[in-house]
């Protein structure tokens, strides 16, 4: 066994660091009180080849592999974490699937393009009766002739105001159930694809999201990803893929608010001396340490198994992303709850960042499956056995 | 980056499950109403090299290494938890002694440990548990003899340990004051003050020591005369892997037997219990990860103090954890004499206590996250 990042991995997570710490922090706090999206970031996320890190070189990406991903996710998140939920979608949730369940004609047109930065996609499956219930959607699509006709709507879709591309899933068969769902990649300007205003949110403000209308949205059948009815099985794929991400994000989310907390304690005097020595302060300090760790341990351990599973297909880690987003994100919680206490009311005043940190870190715990989700999906497993 | 396991690994943690399986887990309970794992276990254990993981082979051991250790620790604790603790201290005084001692020492006593001889760690006292340099046993030099005089607390196996790790004061207060010798059974002045009657691991005895003028030869010194804390630091940064591990092994127990209980209920039984399953797979987990991280770190000779405690913290805590939910999630039937889960929750309680309390680990972690 070896807990060690590789050379490789060194060299991405201290890329990422470096952009996160020069390029994106000082933006974070004004882009999240103007709900400003960051043109200007995803661009050099782009050009810095974190938009599609474990996309092969040969189709445009970082050729890299999922724990450096992981590590990449941490840092930008850490310094704001709209800019790592964008850089999430765009990497997991449109590349991931293109790359696994793509044509050759797909992957050319639409995966290059996406990985490099040059355009960028969003994930549609929510819509606003079905969200846990991801199989039981209202949008269909209807073959007529060599296309489809989309109709219906899908919402939360981060990215949407500003996506090039959607990945779009529908019902194509309702006796069927969730095997009657199929996968569309609809590129923006379609007739009838139609993007509504972004909604406003709790926390996350640099990342837009919005519903999306489809009117009668018709696409070519050699747009459709993967096979008539395969839709339900590459969300669940793709989604295996993308609660990495969002462990990885809430992560940096909490290790961001982790580390002010751990500086402003030895700063804060309090009863003639810094409050960092205080026991209290001290235990609360461990704990989030210790989840912190936790969390890592079960993040980077889904990341490695996916990795794995490229090589060798009996490779699963359904079970080991649930978890890791499940824990990741709950201890999110946690952490900026407490590393907000340490800042007391300057962790309450919107002049510092804590407050920020404690409304981001809120979402993790619902998209891309929430806590109760994971844990349907963790029990499922554990009961097969 | 690799994550999981070397095939040798795998034989040694195999090797602990089948004995874990077939002989200890069918026999926990008689040997927790009897208070004693029988020698022959032990003698067991040291023929499949797991008395001694880490310890050179040079030296007896298997040279197997910490993770190895580690695997076969949680593996052996999943069978009887009792057992797991005896393992765990015989396997910690091994290596003390092939890191510390001279090669008479190492000869003499790393054999005997390998082959199921127990070793016992007589650092606590009544008035120093989380604080050794309160301590109050003393050795003096009277010519070519230590004489140790002092009461050890809560040292397990201490009345069936082949050899005693001591600590004691011989120069000044606080914890450069203290060094450390090795006791044989038997000594002349040493005695059992007390058996301790305890919530769990009751298969494993608790005693304490008295050492009334114990006379050992000069060369029972254990590494040099004042290294006392800075071995016993070590020794319980190597020990808190094996605690965090035990602990795993414990909960693991629990938890099989609550995913048992579901999948004979229809339908894997109420949402709300298999939302406490899927919480106590996933603390497991997590466990799993900074356990073996802790036991990596050490088998490479990194400085492990951090992965040490956050392990030995996090998996004991959330251990205890796993097995309250087991006895929730079973009911009744789990609060029953013999029911694994009723010994299981008993068994972990002290893993949050020895070999550094949670609160210890608390102040280890913070003050190297604040230095």
């Amino acid at each position: 066994m070896d807990f060690r990042l590789t050379e490789e991995q060194q060299l991405i997570q201290k890329s990422a660091r470096d952009f996160a710490q020069k390029e994106v922090a000082a933006k974070a706090r004004e882009l999240d009180k103007e709900g400003r999206w960051p043109t200007e970031l995803v661009k050099r996320m782009g050009e810095l080849g974190f938009l599609g890190i474990a996309v092969p070189d040969e189709h445009g990406g970082g050729g890299a592999d999922n724990v450096s991903y992981a590590l990449a996710m941490i840092e930008i998140s850490k310094a704001c974490a709209s800019t790592g939920v964008i850089m999430s979608v765009n990497n997991s949730l449109v590349c991931d699937p293109l790359l696994k369940f793509g044509s050759d004609a797909q992957k050319k047109e639409f995966l290059a393009p996406l990985a490099s930065g040059q355009k960028l996609g969003c994930f549609g499956l929510t819509e606003p009766a079905s969200g846990s219930d991801a199989s039981n959607m209202d949008t269909v699509a209807v073959k007529d002739g060599d296309s489809w006709v989309i109709n219906g709507s899908k919402n939360w879709i981060t990215n949407g105001p500003h996506a090039d591309v959607i990945l779009v899933f529908c019902c194509t068969d309702r006796s069927q159930g969730a095997r009657g769902t199929t996968a569309f990649i609809v590129p923006k300007g379609t007739p009838g694809f139609n993007p509504q205003p972004r909604d406003h949110k709790l926390g996350i403000h640099a990342a837009h999201s919005c519903t999306i209308f489809f009117e009668d949205c018709r696409v070519p059948d050699a747009l459709r990803l993967g096979d008539v009815g395969m839709g339900f099985k590459i969300a669940m794929h793709t989604l295996d893929g993308g609660r990495i991400g969002i462990a990885s994000q809430a992560i940096g989310i909490a290790e961001a608010a982790y580390e002010k907390a751990v500086a402003y304690s030895k700063e804060r005097k309090a009863f003639g001396e810094p409050i960092a020595n205080k026991q209290a302060i001290q235990f609360k300090i461990a704990d989030m340490a210790m989840k912190l760790d936790a969390a890592k341990a079960l993040t980077l351990r889904a990341a490695w198994l996916k990795d794995q599973a490229v090589k060798d297909k009996s490779v699963r880690h359904t079970q080991e992303s649930a978890m890791a987003k499940l824990y990741a994100s709950e201890i999110a919680t946690e952490v900026t709850h407490q590393a907000l206490q340490v800042f007391g009311g300057y962790g309450y005043s919107t002049e510092y960042d804590m407050e920020r940190h404690y409304r981001d870190a809120r979402i993790t715990e619902i998209y891309e499956g929430t806590s109760e989700i994971m844990r349907v999906v963790i029990a499922a497993n554990a009961l097969k056995g | 980056m690799h994550l999981e396991p070397t095939p040798q690994q795998l034989r040694f943690r195999d090797a602990a499950r089948d004995f874990a399986t077939e002989v200890l887990a069918p026999n926990a309970a008689r040997f927790e109403r009897d208070e004693r794992v029988p020698d022959e276990i032990f003698v067991e254990l040291g023929r499949r090299g797991l008395m001694a993981v880490a310890v050179p082979e040079a030296l007896g051991g298997s040279g197997a290494g910490t993770v190895a250790y580690s695997l076969a620790m949680t593996e052996i604790a999943r069978g009887c938890g009792s057992t797991a603790v005896t393992m765990a201290v015989t396997n910690m005084v091994g290596e003390v002694i092939a890191a510390f001692g001279d090669d008479a020492q190492k000869l003499h006593w790393c054999p005997r440990l390998a082959a199921g001889e127990l070793g016992g760690f007589a650092l606590s006292e009544a008035e120093a548990g989380s604080d050794p340099g309160g301590m109050r046993t003393t050795a003096t030099l009277e010519g070519d003899e230590w004489v140790i005089t002092g009461t050890k607390q809560w040292i397990s196996h201490g009345d069936l340990s082949s050899v005693l790790v001591v600590w004691a004061r011989t120069d000044g207060p606080g914890a450069r004051g203290l060094s450390c010798f090795l006791v044989p059974k038997g000594a002349p002045g040493l005695g059992i003050a007390k058996h301790e009657d305890k919530m769990g691991l009751r298969a494993s005895h608790t005693v304490a020591l008295s050492l009334d003028g114990v006379r050992v030869p000069e060369s029972a010194l254990l590494g040099p005369r004042g290294a006392g804390f800075r071995i016993a630091m070590m020794a319980l940064d190597g020990g808190r892997v094996g605690i965090a591990s035990q602990a795993l092994g414990i909960a693991t127990a629990a938890y099989e037997s609550a995913v048992a209980h579901l999948r004979a209920r229809k339908g894997g039984g109420d949402q709300a219990l298999q939302f406490r399953l899927a919480d106590m797979a996933t603390r497991l987990e997590a466990g799993r990860g900074l356990a073996l991280r802790a036991a990596s770190a050490k088998e490479r000779g990194d400085v492990f103090s951090r992965e040490a405690s956050i392990a030995k913290a996090f998996c004991t805590e959330n251990a205890w954890a796993v097995c309250n939910a087991a006895v929730e999630v079973i009911g009744d039937d789990a609060l029953l004499e013999g029911h694994v889960a009723e010994r299981c929750v008993r068994d972990v309680r002290v893993t949050m206590i020895y070999e550094g309390t949670s609160e210890v680990q608390r102040v280890v972690i913070s003050r190297l996250e604040l230095r």
